[in-house]
């Protein structure tokens, strides 16, 4: 009995990475009929001979800088937006607002970057206005819920004192409880920034700006040669902020 | 009494007027290149447009043809991610055992480091890994569905390439940071590389290995619905259209529904590795 | 050591206010578990007076600090504390008031990674304005100031130290100097000199009394080392068991007395108080 139930968890999920090939009915004769392949072959060498002239070459770099810009701004607004919601998600305000900004929290990191510059175009139109917005507020799910839990490890006693030598609340917070939390705060917000370049470049696909957009447009005019240039920048760009960021954290962390 | 040399200079002074003054420097491009503008959430025409898109959140959609509809969409959403994570297992697999160090056989007579061209032949996969990995599965999506159509195929081929880098990268990792000890002696007593792993690194490595996996897994389902937007099938591709159409209960339902989605996926991963490791 | 050669008695020393700085009538303090701290305090303390607090571990010195800290309120009984009774003030007036009350922490709560001048200068929040606050925290505004009150307590050079890297009897030198910042009007000091060793710990009360007496401030500090309390307060209140045991003046005060303060039968072969008739009375310290 107990050998069966040893073999029933892998027999399960075996069926159902089956069951799923089934239900999708891929349709792969477009890859594996010989038209097929040969078209996908035609495709896919368009992409080997990118588009390097110059007019194309600055409109990626705007491109480039778009992202960089909207990822920027997106994160510090979802640094000062999580902060302030991680003080009553922390307990400092009582118990409704914990629940109350918890679940806020909540929502806004559980939907996708993507799903929210959606929601952003259809509000903010076309841009990466779209997309700063899509960032910040996504963002600042995650930064909230980072910097509320840093916020229950710090100890109240400094701005409690402070508190009782008459200061009001924010100075005591600036000067009791900051001091400590910073590091933390700098360190989750470049982490995430880290991650916003990446999605930054990706949100133009509903239209957020950016690279994502220059791609999007590209390929919807069948444009490969353009497109698989962009693709490289975005390639490059990628591989840059890693190398980057795993240099600062090297140089800075040791402290 | 009082010190003559009071007035020392703050020795930080300097350094945070420079990073001001920088950061003040960067704000104004990056606000004009961002074109961030808040305004747009509350402004007039705008905000009647979403008022009237938000209203129609409440309630969210529930007549019987559009819950078949969604139930069909999940159960997509679900497909894509397990046939494009078993692809991907597919082809993560076979690289890490190529690109890993820990099958090495010059390491033996050299404390664990290969001698530099075992390191060099180990390079191609390694970097094929990574290519893999960088560039984004929507991105891999997108081009499918320009390829092959829109439909879950592209879905499922974005994430087979994309997670194939990623799952072959952590699972290179895995074998390199388990006790070789029984491992270097499988090999030196003359046994294959594949006995070797197959008796020396994988019954330490299976608990980690699973656990990674059945994480991405659960990425691979959120994946799934982004790449949706661009065409991938899946519920994605649903939101997308009923976005476009301004139906608010339909977006409502299906944010609901995706929101349960995950919740029931982490669940179910978390039951998963609690059982196996 | 030197003998503070005071010979004036405690209450005639400052006449000029007769008004007490605070009084306590029937004050008990009970903790959330059920302690009993304090009991029926009664207590009048006048401007400008300097008190010491003495008595056994636990029996109530720090709560009464607090208590007049305005950190507690009161089980019951009535509190008066610089001509307002400080729990039926609304919470903007009580924030005043506080700003007039400075405390000296046994362990001062200095975040570890703040530096010297911004945790000194942290003293003065309750009189600045918030603009003035959050601009001092990244450039310090009265860096001569603080470098000051620091040379007082011959701090002056760890001005930009951090403060993870000062000793023990540096930050409770910076704790003092951020309560001389701050200029209060009623001062209270909880163990201030415990991690000092004999002469910076009679040098820093030194500082303390002639900054209480340059800005005619109340001083009240409770100190483990009877001898320094003796020595440096002209009235002395020995608390046990969360009441007044004596309240006198620092030279009337008898071995006896001590004797009866610090007994505790539950430590065998503890060293015997042997009275002697000298003036200056040689304690083992408890």
């Amino acid at each position: 009995m107990k050998s069966l139930a040893r073999y029933a968890l892998p027999l399960l999920l075996i069926m159902a990475v089956v069951a799923s090939f089934a239900y999708l009915q891929l349709d792969t004769s477009a890859l594996m009929s010989r038209d097929g392949a040969v078209q996908m072959g035609e495709y896919a060498a368009a992409f080997f001979s990118p588009d390097l002239s110059a007019p194309h070459l600055r409109a990626i770099a705007y491109g480039a800088l778009e992202t960089l810009a909207m990822s920027a701004i997106g994160t510090l607004l979802a640094a000062v937006l999580g902060l302030i919601l991680a003080l009553p998600a922390a307990g400092r305000f009582g118990l409704v607002t914990q629940g109350a900004s918890r679940l806020l929290l909540n929502a806004l990191r559980a939907i996708p970057e993507l799903v929210w510059a959606a929601l952003m175009v259809l509000a903010a139109g076309l841009g990466p206005n779209a997309g700063t917005l899509a960032l910040a507020l996504h963002t600042a799910g995650v930064l909230g819920r980072l910097f509320a839990e840093a916020l229950e490890n710090t100890p109240s006693a400094p701005s409690e004192a402070l508190r009782l030598a008459g200061s009001g609340r924010i100075g005591a917070f600036c000067y009791g409880t900051l001091p400590t939390l910073w590091p933390q705060i700098m360190a989750y917000t470049l982490y995430r920034w880290e991650n916003n370049i990446r999605m930054a470049s990706v949100l133009g696909f509903v239209g957020a700006g950016g690279l994502g957009q220059m791609l999007y447009m590209s390929l919807s005019l069948f444009q490969e040669a353009q497109a698989s240039t962009v693709i490289l920048a975005m390639l490059l760009m990628v591989l840059a902020v890693d190398a980057l960021s795993g240099w600062a954290r090297q140089r800075w962390v040791r402290s | 009494m009082l010190n003559p040399a009071l007035t020392q200079r703050d020795p930080a002074a300097r350094s945070r007027l420079l990073l001001t003054l920088v950061a003040l420097a960067l704000l104004w491009p990056g606000l004009s290149l961002s074109e961030l503008d808040l305004s747009v959430l509350v402004d007039g025409s705008n905000a009647d447009t979403m008022g009237a898109f938000l209203s129609g959140f409440w309630p969210p959609a529930h007549d019987t043809e559009f819950l078949l509809l969604l139930g069909r969409a999940t159960l997509e959403t679900l497909a894509i991610a397990t046939a494009g994570m078993a692809l991907a297992l597919a082809v993560a697999i076979p690289c890490a055992l190529l690109a890993t160090r820990a099958l090495s056989i010059s390491a033996l007579s050299r404390g664990g480091r290969p001698h530099w061209w075992a390191q060099a032949v180990r390079w191609p996969v390694r970097g094929l890994l990574i290519l893999l990995r960088s560039v984004p599965e929507i991105v891999w999506a997108l081009l499918f569905v320009r390829a092959v159509g829109l439909g879950p195929t592209a879905g499922v081929l974005a994430i087979a390439i994309t997670y194939a880098g990623m799952l072959g990268k952590v699972y290179a990792e895995i074998f390199e940071s388990v006790d070789p000890l029984p491992t270097r002696a499988l090999i030196g007593a003359g046994g294959s590389r594949l006995q070797a792993f197959a008796y020396g690194v994988l019954p330490q490595a299976t608990g980690e290995m699973l656990s990674y996996t059945v994480y991405r897994w659960e990425c691979a389902i959120r994946a799934s619905v982004v790449m949706g937007f661009v065409g991938a099938g899946g519920l994605g591709q649903q939101m997308d259209l009923s976005m476009r159409m301004f139906a608010g209960g339909e977006v409502a339902s299906m944010l609901l529904t995706f929101l349960l989605l995950v919740l029931l996926a982490d669940l179910f991963s978390q039951l998963l590795r609690r059982r196996f490791v | 050591m030197s003998v503070s050669m005071l010979s004036s008695s405690p209450r005639t020393s400052l006449t000029n206010q007769t008004e007490p700085a605070l009084s306590l009538s029937g004050v008990s303090y009970c903790h959330a578990n059920g302690h009993v701290a304090l009991r029926d305090v009664d207590l009048q303390i006048a401007k400008g007076e300097r008190v010491a607090l003495i008595g056994p571990s636990g029996a109530g010195k720090t709560t009464l600090l607090r208590l007049l800290a305005t950190h507690v309120q009161p089980s019951n009984g009535e509190l008066e504390l610089l001509g307002c009774q400080p729990w039926t003030l609304s919470v903007g007036a009580r924030q005043k008031l506080r700003g007039r009350i400075g405390l000296i922490h046994q362990a001062p709560p200095l975040p570890p990674r703040q530096r010297v001048i911004t945790s000194v200068l942290a003293g003065r929040l309750g009189h600045w304005s918030l603009g003035r606050s959050l601009l001092s925290l990244v450039y310090p505004l009265d860096k001569n100031g603080v470098a000051e009150v620091l040379g007082k307590l011959d701090l002056a050079d760890k001005l930009y130290e951090r403060c993870d890297q000062l000793s023990g009897g540096q930050l409770q030198r910076v704790g003092i100097a951020r309560a001389l910042y701050q200029s209060p009007t009623l001062m209270l000091a909880d163990e201030p000199v415990s991690a000092m060793d004999p002469v910076l710990a009679a040098y820093s009360l030194n500082v303390l009394k002639r900054e209480a007496t340059r800005c005619q401030a109340t001083l009240i500090a409770s100190l483990h080392a009877v001898e320094l309390a003796l020595e440096h307060f002209p009235r002395v209140i020995a608390v046990r068991d969360g009441r007044i045991l004596f309240d006198k003046a620092s030279n009337t005060v008898t071995p006896g007395e001590l004797d009866a303060l610090y007994a505790n039968d539950q430590l065998e072969g503890f060293a015997r108080v042997e009275p002697t008739p000298s003036q200056s009375l040689h304690i083992p310290r408890c």
